[in-house]
């Protein structure tokens, strides 16, 4: 009782101590007022589910789904080669196949499979932003089946791989280790 | 001094006739009634080669009223410079043609990922979830409520000057620097937003996404930008450009360009980068042994002679050497320029204001006699960084890293007073 009595007397005190400092509070003490502005408002599940589309190399926030090479094929035959070539190799924009050795060449070809460290990346991104022409346009099945294309046309997985939420995070990238971190300033002084 | 310099090429600055600049001022004459009369009888009494030179000027402006009041103003028909679309996903700052250190929101460079979309402000929200006491929704009037801050700070695209690590490519400052420039941006440090719904204190990464068709997703570790970061809805004092992310983009000020996330609709709070595309496959910087460096944000000092620059001509006699300097570490504590291709060096005077994180005017009395010159410059900032020349970069970096080329810029000046990009 004695307990309850002191908690509700510290908890008026600091009320009474934080209206005080609000009500004293002129511009100058402005930026000090960090929380309690009463903005905004809770988002709602639904909103949060339409939006939360990033996938991370865990695996976390990938869908329900499943994908082949060879349900990819017909896939990005009809809806990625007119812009990465018939083969993935042959643009006219981004590469997508081949290139490995060729990092620490005079002229490196960076791909999926040469340089992209992580396959959850793929998906992340072939969902969020491509085809470029109407992105976010695919279903989870025809996204599995295109990274699925483009994994084993780099020599990543097999054609009958099944990829899905399980199986994605665990495939290995070839350039997984080929990243670090920032050391600059690098270049000495003269 | 101006006068000196003539502009030429297609990206020298002499852009196409603004068509719609010419129309509103042709519009604006009839409305004016009799003074658009008395205007359109001037210029018809005019000769021909007057007409040409002035356009649609009186032969006496001080003999007839002028234009009346206008909602929304426009820049001088006469002035002419302008953004070089370099593809359809970005565009260029007319540094060589810039003065002070303000960069028009209209000139300021463009790098999209998918094109600019057009966001309804009412409609515009800004989600923040992850670990947070509760996700939390934001219409843009929530944001513009919360206590404001403004600050002028450069952005610079890290590919900015990509094109030069195999070779003197682009032909003017535009072409070789024109992924710079600097704005008064105004909104609510991040911070406090962030404290407003309770950011779970293990929270070490931020995402921030866009609400473009790319939607552009940048990974940010929180500790680095807490401090500084802005949720931008106002960009030279009026709302962002849609080009620079309206209604609400992120301000990292120093940090590359892509980080500054625009049209910026969510950000989700983890323990970990989330690997996105643009910080693995892109805005990594590949080594000559083939590792790549991941998270290189910061900009470095950089500095580039804007006038003479490439693709102009100039005279012999005075001129001022001007030109910008700027660091994503600090303030800009020096610049140095040297007239013989880097053997000596001279003090460039600093221009006031000199803040950090910003674009810095320096300027150099000179008097060129004629002869074949290598002009450069070099920067200094508050942390004793020292913009490196292109051999010491390269030796360290190579020239596949894409990103973050800072080395000083050599200006060739031939003997007849044409002014071309070398590597010196």
């Amino acid at each position: 009782m004695r307990n309850i009595l002191r908690h509700i007397l510290m908890v008026g005190l600091t009320t009474i101590l934080g209206a005080g400092i609000l009500w004293a509070g002129g511009p100058a003490e402005r930026q000090e007022q960090t929380h309690g502005y009463g903005l905004g408002r809770l988002a709602t599940d639904q909103e949060v589910r339409v939006w939360n589309i990033d996938v991370a190399p865990t695996g976390e926030g990938l869908p329900t789904g499943q994908g082949t090479a060879k349900q990819g094929a017909a896939l990005f035959a009809a809806r990625c080669a007119t812009c990465h070539g018939p083969t993935g190799k042959e643009g006219p924009m981004d590469r997508l196949i081949g290139g490995a050795g060729t990092l620490a060449s005079q002229h490196p070809i960076k791909t999926v499979g040469s340089y992209w460290p992580y396959a959850t990346t793929l998906y992340d991104y072939v969902h969020r932003a491509m085809p470029f022409p109407a992105p976010q346009s695919l279903s989870p099945d025809e996204v599995y089946s295109v990274v699925a294309w483009l994994l084993y046309q780099n020599g990543i997985i097999a054609e009958d791989t099944v990829l899905d939420a399980h199986s994605l995070p665990g495939i290995s990238m070839p350039n997984r280790r080929g990243f670090l971190p920032d050391p600059r300033p690098d270049v000495p002084k003269p | 001094m101006t006068k000196h310099l003539q502009e030429e090429g297609p990206s020298g600055g002499d852009g196409r006739p603004d068509a719609e600049d010419e129309s509103l001022l042709n519009r604006r004459s009839l409305l004016a009634g009799t003074a658009g009369l008395v205007s359109a009888m001037l210029m018809g009494s005019m000769t021909p080669a007057a007409e040409a030179a002035t356009e649609n000027s009186p032969e006496d402006p001080t003999r007839v009223p002028g234009a009346t009041p206008t909602a929304y103003g426009q820049r001088s028909a006469f002035e002419k410079a302008v953004r070089i679309p370099r593809s359809w996903w970005s565009s260029l700052t007319p540094l060589q043609d810039s003065h002070g250190i303000l960069t028009p929101s209209s000139l300021h460079f463009e790098r999209h990922h998918n094109g600019v979309p057009t966001i309804h402000p009412t409609q515009h929200r800004l989600l923040i979830h992850g670990m947070v006491d509760q996700p939390w929704t934001f219409a843009m009037e929530d944001l513009k409520r919360f206590p404001s801050v403004s600050r002028l700070a450069f952005i610079e695209c890290s590919g900015n000057s990509a094109a030069e690590w195999r070779g003197p490519t682009g032909q003017t400052a535009q072409q070789t620097h024109g992924l710079t420039s600097t704005s008064e941006w105004t909104g609510v440090a991040l911070k406090t937003v962030l404290q407003e719904v309770g950011m779970n204190p293990e929270a070490s990464w931020m995402l921030a996404e866009g609400g473009d068709a790319a939607a552009m997703t940048r990974s940010l570790p929180l500790a680095s930008i807490l401090e500084e970061a802005i949720l931008c809805y106002a960009q030279n004092g009026e709302p962002l450009r849609p080009e620079q992310g309206y209604p609400l983009r992120l301000l990292i000020p120093g940090w590359e360009g892509n980080t500054c996330i625009k049209w910026l609709r969510r950000l989700k709070l983890g323990k970990a980068p989330f690997m996105t595309r643009e910080e693995t496959s892109q805005y990594t910087d590949l080594m000559p042994d083939g590792t790549a460096r991941q998270f290189t944000m910061v900009m470095e000092a950089k500095s580039v002679i804007t006038s003479p620059s490439g693709g102009q001509h100039i005279q012999p006699g005075f001129l001022e050497i001007r030109g910008l300097a700027w660091s994503g570490r600090g303030r800009i504590a020096s610049v140095e320029v040297s007239t013989d291709g880097g053997r000596s060096w001279r003090q460039a005077a600093l221009q006031e204001p000199i803040l950090p994180k910003c674009h810095t005017r320096f300027h150099l009395s000179w008097r060129w006699n004629g002869e074949d010159v290598i002009l450069q410059s070099r920067c200094l900032d508050d942390t004793g960084y020292r913009q490196p020349d292109r051999t010491a970069l390269v030796a360290v970096r190579g020239v596949n890293s894409v990103y973050h080329y800072n080395a000083i810029q050599s200006w060739h000046i031939a003997a007849d007073g044409k002014v071309s990009n070398v590597h010196a």
